[in-house]
């Protein structure tokens, strides 16, 4: 330990320097001084807004004067279960889930790769092309892919140049999946979330992967374990903390996106179109506020699954 | 015995989705110089450089590119401040509710966005806080805290607590060892760090919505040009712009931290 040397008497110590040996005397004091700040801000600001808000959702909404009056009532959780609403929650569930399961199946082999047969310049260089079009803008990848989707826009042409035009409109045609055309069906709203949350997932399984010790494949080779089985019984169980953390990510994000649904795929509202036709052309905001109830529930409820999975630990 | 040469099926999943990832960001770059004025068919006809000119002399671009600018440079400014201040009082320190701070701190980015941004709003009409550039670089400053305090956390860690002391124990005061020995160190994490947080802030989005009134952000000028397909070429443009603006800090960010167990960026 440092001897407080500061403390020994000195001439002429300025006012700077007796605060400095106030602050180091003072560990306590030093440490609120930190804290105030942060914490007014995510304490009184945000932290306060966010319980404002969950207040909110049990003020009633009078339909007819189109008003809110600060009567508590339950009514806006009791709507969440309205098959119309229900449907929009079931709606948003299901692509979260479908999402992050295609993610985890398309990033497994690039993290694998990444992680297992690269090293020096080729891994630093998949790690920048892997966060390069993570962090590239959101609103922008949303928008290269309705020029990608559109009617005679890329896709479009690169099946017409591979003669795959027949397959694309059996899988426009299968109900739930398909629409009338790519860029307002199912299928196209599902690849653009997949393409923008893929990075997200591809990074924690690399490092789940990297930190996989290279010994225990040589032991599972050496006791006569085909690659196949050493992937299924090696490496796949000890990638899962990485694919749980992934999917925090892909589950969370889609829950609470609003721009890709509304940008792309069938009519018909999310979770988030939801939140923000009701606090904006409605003004119902005690049923806005319900809605992103839905959400929280749900992000919860899947980080403490995913939580047992070790994704944690891999975050 | 197993082979430590890829299998071709391994490598093509591989390189395939590193293509899959790059080709939407390259059609953006091509269409950026498309000759045509209904950007959407392919290939394109001729490449210009034509609809920059014109982009550039656009007033709502330009309103919008500097309304994002300045939202930016705010939010990493208060994001510098509180994250670094938060990272130094977690450091080495252990005291009730630090579990919960860091907690908090996260929340934001967490949480999606549409509760951050309906939280604010609905807070501020309770206090009749007009929405502005104020309430946006509210909204944008909670979230980018963590991503300063996760850059300048990891610094700590990795900064040698007996560098202090030895400072300490050669004379210097608390303001002394933090500006010669505490500062220096943490530079290119704070750099970085603040890079993060203005890529973070100039791409948001959905907080934005919330946040926004009727002032219009890049991003939401973008999202509000998408119903207008006579401006297509314009778009394209200032897409492009937006792009580079949020890539090229990512790199430069990486770069900084580079050689570190934190590389920033590792997370969004």
């Amino acid at each position: 330990m440092a001897t407080p040397v500061t403390a020994q008497p000195r001439e002429q110590a300025g006012p700077v320097r007796r605060f400095a040996d106030l602050l180091y005397r003072k560990p306590t004091l030093y440490l609120s001084l930190l804290l105030i700040p942060p914490l007014l801000w995510f304490g009184v600001i945000y932290l306060g807004s966010l319980l404002g808000l969950l207040w909110q959702s049990f003020y009633t909404f009078d339909d007819f004067s189109m008003t809110v009056t600060p009567t508590l009532t339950l009514d806006n959780l009791r709507a969440l279960f309205q098959p119309a609403n229900f449907d929009i929650i079931l709606r948003t569930l299901s692509m979260a889930v479908a999402v992050s399961v295609a993610s985890a199946l398309l990033a497994f082999p690039i993290a694998f790769y990444m992680a297992l047969h690269t090293s020096g310049r080729t891994k630093a260089f998949f790690y920048i092309a892997v966060m390069l079009p993570m962090w590239a803008s959101y609103i922008v990848k949303a928008y290269a892919w309705t020029l990608l989707l559109a009617q005679g826009g890329v896709a479009q042409w690169f099946i017409d140049q591979l003669g795959l035009r027949f397959l694309l409109e059996s899988l426009l045609a299968i109900p739930g999946v398909g629409g009338s055309t790519l860029s307002t069906s199912h299928l196209g709203r599902f690849l653009v979330f997949v393409y923008i949350w893929l990075p997200f997932m591809i990074l924690p399984i690399q490092a789940a992967l990297e930190r996989l010790p290279r010994s225990l494949l040589q032991a599972s080779a050496d006791l006569g374990a085909r690659p196949a089985q050493t992937l299924r019984l090696v490496i796949l169980p000890l990638a899962i903390p990485g694919i749980a953390a992934g999917s925090i990510f892909t589950f969370c994000l889609t829950l609470g996106d609003f721009i890709v649904p509304l940008l792309v795929g069938p009519p018909g509202f999310f979770i988030g179109n939801m939140v923000y036709a009701q606090q904006g052309s409605i003004g119902n905001l005690p049923m806005a506020a319900a809605f992103t109830l839905v959400p929280i529930v749900l992000v919860a409820l899947y980080l403490s699954v995913v939580k047992r999975l070790g994704a944690f630990d891999a975050l | 015995m197993r082979s430590d040469r890829p299998s071709l099926g391994l490598r093509l999943a591989a390189w395939g989705g590193l293509l899959f990832l790059h080709f939407p960001i390259l059609i953006i770059g091509l269409y950026a110089f498309n000759t045509e004025t209904a950007g959407f068919s392919f290939p394109p006809k001729g490449l210009t450089l034509h609809w920059f000119g014109v982009a550039f002399a656009r007033h709502d671009v330009l309103q919008a590119i500097s309304l994002s600018l300045q939202v930016a440079a705010l939010a990493t400014l208060i994001a510098l401040l509180l994250g670094t201040l938060a990272a130094a009082a977690l450091w080495r320190r252990d005291f009730f509710g630090k579990e919960s701070v860091s907690l908090l701190l996260i929340l934001p980015i967490a949480l999606p966005g549409i509760v951050t941004g309906l939280a604010l709003l609905s807070a501020f009409k309770r206090f009749g806080i007009e929405p502005g550039i104020l309430t946006i670089v509210i909204g944008h400053a909670t979230f980018c805290v963590v991503i300063v305090y996760n850059n300048v956390i990891a610094r700590f860690r990795r900064t040698q607590y007996s560098l202090i002391e030895a400072s300490m124990d050669l004379g210097a005061d608390g303001w002394q060892t933090f500006r010669y020995i505490v500062l220096p160190n943490l530079g290119s994490a704070l750099l970085a760090g603040g890079m993060l947080a203005f890529a973070l802030s100039f791409d948001e989005i959905i907080v934005t919505t919330f946040t926004a009134g009727h002032e219009r952000t890049l991003p939401l000028w973008l999202l509000n040009q998408l119903s207008r397909p006579r401006d297509v070429p314009i778009t394209n443009v200032v897409a492009l712009l937006v792009m580079l603006v949020t890539m090229l800090p990512i790199l430069a960010a990486y770069y900084l931290t580079r050689g570190g167990d934190e590389v920033a960026g590792g997370d969004k």
